[in-house]
Order: structure tokens, then C-alpha cells, then sequence
């Protein structure tokens, strides 16, 4: 089985703060880390191939330093990496992102299965993988809790639908967004580290897609824009009640039973 | 298109420019100032950085002809149809929308055997259901309930487009959005309208600790999905108005990759997200023999006991428990928090409660900022108290 995995390096913490009088981001500088939800997505094709056969392929689109997730991955048991960069990507929503991916998957040779992990830490928006089946043509099932059955042509699997589950048999090729929790994450080994060290990472630019018009990608290829960005507010009427514990209680409870709550 | 144009001679401090970017994308290369691909086009840097430093160009990009799409649709979330209770919370939405800049509000609700149920939607003042039914759309699969989509959106062109971030809603809406080149904004915590038609839509961003207001200006149609229980449903109306309009679609349209086997109810647990009142335990719970008196407290008020994401952690409770950006957002009438602090993370999942009442021994704990009751106090000693006083007052 030809897998893809899509990954993404997020920044390390979301610790960023509005000052709320001068309007500035207080950011601590941070290390940047593997999206935490794609490391299921990738365990899940580890666990495919160790079952099936096949190779496993990450892919990642971002900065230059986004090769350290890839590298990461490689310690993991990926087979092969390949980071989609270039500097007329930046400022990417999710539908440049997707089609971006989905560029650059089209240069690869062919998949059976792409996996996507159930959204990002920093984007947190979850649509990312449906956008690109979309741009494949191929279909696709997101909050996969579990795989039943793979056989050469489908795999059926467990779609976590709050209140239902559906059991969904989906044709090859197609695309998973799987949900935490469907398989533990193995940790990284060392060995494999060392091993993959200088394993060559493919890089695809812009030059090399089939698409190369810049309105379609970036900013430019982003319907959606960022206006501006504030600290969140808080609520209007507040009363505090402070003093012995037993006269706040008291005052606690008269008001649960004023409301009727009790 | 819009882009940044650093002017490298205005810059007085590069180290102080840099900062004004939460995204990090300001680099230094050979002395100078470069954007990188991380640049989100916030504009802070132009802002709140040096004059002049970086300037905002505005191009005209290419924009759809606005006036040719009219009215706000809401998706009606259903399984079996069921229709989730978001979707009602859209309509309400929808309205106020709508009634800014004189449009109206349709709702497109696709399945089987679901013309009874859409008869349940015209109590909410909405002007038109377009309904589609076939037995291929009995249950959700992504390619024919987004080829229904397209067929409603090019029949109707509507402005906007409000889907539940529900399950089906979060990957339809995105697969939808493709499919018209268009923007979608994930998660809206507030929405708001133009009188050009333009969507404002505002949702958390890193981890809720800033918002963000995200428009999509140029194309059409607009798209978001909103959380259950963010917005607030419209009151039903004791008779009915508007019109079912039947759809067609053909079938050989509604072809799918995805065979779905089976759809069965999952065991109904008590969510966190249903309960009426809530009695959540935080940090300041010492330890897993004390949320005895959480749960109990809970019990006696008919309500559920939840928690913050440390506890989750540490293996005291369910992850199905936690309120929160990473956990449930929840909107109970009553809601009492026992030693949480009231992070960004935790409120943005509950700050939508109707009462909300905190439990903590600190002044300055920021859950006070969130609370319209707050009581400075030990939980030690006010919980038990409280539980006693409860008991009390039945008795007699
Ligand atoms: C990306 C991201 C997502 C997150 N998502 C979530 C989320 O979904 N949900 C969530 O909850 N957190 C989330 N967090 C974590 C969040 O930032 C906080 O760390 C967490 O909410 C704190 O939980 P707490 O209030 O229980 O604990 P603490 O912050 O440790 O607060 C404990 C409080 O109890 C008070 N206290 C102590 N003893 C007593 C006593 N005897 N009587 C009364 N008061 C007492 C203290 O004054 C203190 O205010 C997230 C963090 C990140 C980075
Ligand atoms: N830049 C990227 N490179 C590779 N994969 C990505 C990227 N952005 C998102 N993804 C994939 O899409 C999923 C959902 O991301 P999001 O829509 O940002 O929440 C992630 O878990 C990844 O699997």
C-alpha cells in the first residue's frame, strides 16, 4: 500500500498574549514541534504498512525548517519525505494550503491512502483534509475512531459522529482524517534517527507544479483575510463576593435558590 | 492582491519590529528585514511598528459580482432526520443576519423520507426549505451530499452559507468550499454582516488566546461553521410560514467512492454538552477522593459534574468531561466552577453559560472576569457547606 501522510510543524505552545492597552503580542519565543493530532494519522499508516506492506511517505508543506517534522517522522519509520516550499506559498488559508498539497501530491508517484491527522494546533481549523480530497477527486471520511477491514481495492473504517457511528467502506485512493486516539503513538528511535540522518528530503517548489500561476497560491490564492486580531473580552456584569466562608455560602446559596436552581 | 512592502531605511529598531508579529514571520536576512511565508497579512507590524516601515499595499484583486448573490443559507444538520439542534441556533443567527441587509433565510436540508421534518423549519420565520430527497442521501457520504451542494448553490447563489460544526458540517462545508474556490472560516464565535454583504466573522485563533476577524471579501459564497450552542435559537412561532421548494437532482449525479455499511446509535451517555447544570472541578480539587464532593454536589442540583484539562491529564476524569478549546464548549443555565482559574482555553468552552458562578480562593483568579457570581472562598469549605445547606432546605 502507497501511503501519504500529511504533517505540519506548529509552534511549540499558543502562548501569545494582547497587551490590552497598546494592542501588542506579548510572544515568548518558542520551539516548533510536530502537529500533536498528526502523529495518529502517521502511527496509523506505520501500522498499515506493518500489516500490509507498502511504503510510507510524509509530506509537509512549510518553511525550510519544516524538515525537522519530516526528520522526525523518519525516526518514527517513514519512508520517505518530501516539503513543499516556497516563498509565494506564504500567508496560505486553508483553501491555498489544501491546493497547494494538492499540487504537490500530483508530482508524487501515485497513492493508495493520504492520511491526515483531525486538525492543527495553530490553523485548528479540521478542513485542510477534506479541501484536498476534494482538489484529488477522491473521497473522503474524517473522524476516523477506528479501521475494520483493508483489502486490496477498500478499507472500512469508524466515523465518530457524536451521537452515531457510521461504518463506511471507501475505495482506494482516498482520504482519512483520523481522530486521536485510534492508535498510541510509538516514540521515536534512536536508531532510526541515526540511520536517516542524512536521508534526502525532496523539496518541491512552485517550478515544479503542473499549476504555476501565483494568484492561486499564498495570499493571493486566499479567499479569506485576516481584518485584525484582538484580546478576547469578558463577560458585563460581575458581582464578587468575598469574607468568612460561611457568609459567602450563604450568599451562594441564596442565589442558586433565588434562581431556582434549588 | 494585497501585499506588505518593507521600507528598510524607516526602520529605527529591527528587534521591536519583529516583535509586533504573532505570527513570527519577520526574518532578518543580510542585515534586512524580510516576510516570510508565515505572514498572515495581520497588518500589526504596519500598525504598531516603526512609521512607515512596512507599508500595506491594497490592490484591487478580481471580486465577484456581489449583487448576484443573495440571501443567507443555513444548512440543516441532520442524521436520520434528526435535526441537530445547531441547526435552529443558525436560523436564529440567519435572521439577524439577513434582516441587516434586507435579504432573507433559506435552508437546504438533503436525506430520505425528511419532507415531514422539514415541515418542523417553517416555525422559525424562514422564507424557503429547498429540500432534496433520494434514497442515495439516506445516509451522509461526502461526495453526494456535496454534489447536492453544488446544484443548491448554483440553482440560488446565495451570500452566506452557515453549517454546524457537527461531524457532517466539518467536512462537508470544506469539501464545498473547494469545490466554489471560497473562503471558510472554521469555528465562528460571532457573526456579523456588511452593509456590502461581506461576512465578519470572528473566531478564536492560537488556542483562543487572541480573536481573529476573518472576511472573505472577494468571493462568493461566503462559508462558516459555527459550534453548537455559540449562537442562540429563534423562538418558534405558533404557525407556520415560508415554502418547502422540491429539488431534483439525478442520480447518476449522486455517485459515491464510499459504501456506508451501517449507521447505529452509540450508547447514550450523559454529555457535558446536554446537561442543564454543570459543577466543574479544577486544579484546586487536591485529589481524586475529593471529587466525591464535586459529584455530589452535581447530584443534588440535577446536573453533571465536569472538569479542566489538568484533570484530564492526571487520569482523574474522563477527556469526555472536559470543558474547553480542546475539550466540549458547553451552555448550561447553571454552572459552577470549583478551583479553576479560568484560562482563555477553558472559558472560550463555557463562557456562554447563562449563570455562571466561581469557586476560588484567589481575587485575582481571572475565572472572576468570566463570572457574574464570584466567590472568593475555599471550595474546602464552601462546597460542603453548600451541600449541607442544600439538604437542609429540602428536609424542612
Ligand atoms: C492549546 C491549549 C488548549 C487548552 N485547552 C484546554 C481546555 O480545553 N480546557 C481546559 O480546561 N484547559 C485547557 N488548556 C489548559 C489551560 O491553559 C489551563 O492550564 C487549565 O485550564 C487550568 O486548569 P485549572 O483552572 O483547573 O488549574 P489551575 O490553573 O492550576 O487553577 C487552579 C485554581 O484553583 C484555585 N484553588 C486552589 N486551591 C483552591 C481551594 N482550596 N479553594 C478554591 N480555589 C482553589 C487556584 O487559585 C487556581 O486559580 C489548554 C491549553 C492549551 C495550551
Ligand atoms: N502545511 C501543511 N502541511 C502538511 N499537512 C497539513 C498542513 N496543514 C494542514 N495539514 C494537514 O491537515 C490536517 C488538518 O489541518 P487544519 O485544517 O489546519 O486543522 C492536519 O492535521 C494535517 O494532517
Amino acid at each position: 500500500m502507497n501511503i501519504i501522510v500529511c504533517i505540519k510543524q506548529v509552534p511549540g505552545t499558543n502562548k501569545v498574549e494582547v497587551d490590552p492597552v497598546t494592542g501588542v503580542l506579548k510572544r515568548e519565543k518558542v520551539d516548533s514541534k510536530m502537529n500533536p493530532y498528526d502523529l495518529y494519522a502517521l502511527e496509523t499508516a506505520l501500522r498499515l504498512k506493518e500489516a500490509h506492506g507498502g511504503v510510507v511517505k510524509v509530506i509537509s508543506m512549510g518553511p525550510p525548517q519544516a524538515k525537522e517534522v519530516l526528520k522526525e517522522a523518519f525516526s518514527m519509520g517513514a519512508d520517505d519525505g518530501v516539503l513543499i516550499s516556497d516563498r509565494a506559498f506564504g500567508g496560505s488559508d486553508v483553501l491555498s494550503t489544501s491546493y497547494t498539497l494538492s499540487q504537490g501530491i500530483k508530482k508524487l508517484d501515485g497513492f493508495d491512502l493520504i492520511l491526515c491527522g483531525k486538525q492543527t494546533t495553530d490553523g485548528d481549523t479540521a478542513q485542510v483534509g477534506p479541501e484536498l480530497s476534494e482538489f484529488l477527486k477522491i473521497p473522503s471520511v474524517s473522524n476516523v475512531t477506528k479501521l475494520i477491514e483493508v483489502t486490496n481495492e477498500n478499507i472500512t473504517v469508524e466515523m465518530d459522529m457524536q451521537n452515531t457511528v457510521e461504518i463506511a467502506k471507501i475505495n482506494f485512493p482516498c482520504l482519512l482524517c483520523v481522530d486521536k486516539d485510534i492508535f498510541q503513538p510509538r516514540l521515536p528511535s534512536y536508531l532510526k534517527k541515526m540511520a536517516t540522518k542524512n536521508k534526502e528530503i525532496r523539496v518541491l517548489s512552485l517550478n515544479d507544479f503542473e499549476d504555476k500561476n501565483t494568484d492561486n497560491y499564498g495570499l493571493n490564492g486566499s479567499p479569506t483575510q485576516v481584518q485584525r486580531i484582538f484580546p478576547p473580552e469578558s463577560n458585563g456584569d460581575h458581582e464578587l463576593w468575598a469574607g468568612d466562608g460561611k457568609s459567602v455560602t450563604t450568599k451562594l446559596y441564596d442565589k442558586i435558590k433565588e434562581l431556582k436552581f434549588v | 492582491m494585497p501585499k506588505l512592502i518593507v521600507h528598510q531605511d524607516k526602520i529605527k529598531n529591527i528587534e521591536n519590529l519583529i516583535k509586533t508579529c504573532p505570527f513570527g514571520a519577520m526574518d532578518i536576512n543580510g542585515g534586512k528585514l524580510e516576510i516570510n511565508s508565515a505572514c498572515k497579512m495581520c497588518k500589526l507590524c504596519v500598525k504598531k511598528g516603526d512609521p512607515g516601515a512596512v507599508e500595506y499595499i491594497e490592490e484591487k484583486g478580481v471580486s465577484v459580482d456581489k449583487s448576484k448573490w443573495n440571501d443567507i443559507c443555513v444548512y440543516v444538520d441532520h442524521v436520520n432526520g434528526d435535526i441537530h439542534p445547531v441547526t435552529y441556533e443558525l436560523i436564529g443567527k440567519a435572521k439577524e443576519l439577513a434582516g441587516k441587509i434586507h435579504q432573507k433565510v433559506c435552508c437546504l436540508f438533503m436525506g430520505e423520507d425528511i419532507a415531514g421534518k422539514a415541515e418542523d423549519l417553517l416555525y422559525y420565520g424562514i422564507d424557503k426549505v429547498y429540500l432534496y430527497e433520494s434514497h442515495r442521501l439516506k445516509h451522509f457520504s461526502i461526495e453526494p451530499y456535496t454534489a447536492v451542494f453544488e446544484d443548491f448553490i448554483k440553482r440560488e447563489k446565495p451570500c452566506a452559507i452557515l453549517v454546524g460544526a457537527t461531524t457532517v458540517g466539518r467536512q462537508l462545508a470544506p469539501r464545498v468550499a473547494a469545490r466554489f474556490k471560497t473562503g471558510l472560516t472554521a469555528d465562528c464565535t460571532i457573526l456579523d454582516i456588511t452593509e456590502d454583504t461581506d461576512l465578519v466573522q470572528i473566531r478564536p485563533a492560537f488556542g483562543g488566546n487572541i480573536m481573529a476577524q476573518i472576511c472573505t471579501p472577494r468571493n462568493r459564497p461566503q462559508m462558516a461553521t459555527v459550534r453548537y450552542k455559540v449562537m442562540n435559537p429563534p423562538k418558534k412561532n405558533s404557525s407556520k410560514s415560508g415554502t418547502i421548494v422540491s429539488c431534483h437532482i439525478e442520480d447518476s449525479k449522486l455517485e459515491s467512492g464510499i459504501d456506508v455499511m451501517n449507521v447505529y446509535e452509540k450508547e447514550k451517555v450523559k454529555t457535558i454538552e446536554n446537561a442543564e447544570v454543570l459543577v466543574v472541578a479544577g486544579r484546586g480539587v487536591k485529589s481524586k477522593d475529593d471529587l466525591g464532593m464535586i459529584q455530589k454536589l452535581a447530584d443534588l442540583l440535577g446536573g453533571e459534574i465536569a472538569c479542566t484539562r489538568p484533570l484530564v491529564e492526571c487520569g482523574w476524569m474522563d477527556a469526555k468531561k472536559q470543558i474547553g478549546l480542546s475539550g466540549r464548549t458547553v451552555r448550561p443555565k447553571l454552572i459552577i466552577t470549583c478551583g479553576v482559574s479560568g484560562s482563555v482555553q477553558f472559558a472560550s468552552g463555557m463562557n456562554n453559560s447563562e449563570h455562571i458562578f466561581a469557586i476560588n480562593n484567589n481575587p485575582e483568579a481571572p475565572i472572576f472576569k468570566v463570572a457574574s457570581y464570584g466567590i472568593v472562598g475555599d471550595i474546602y469549605e464552601v462546597v460542603p457547606q453548600l451541600i449541607e445547606k442544600i439538604q437542609k432546605g429540602r428536609e424542612a
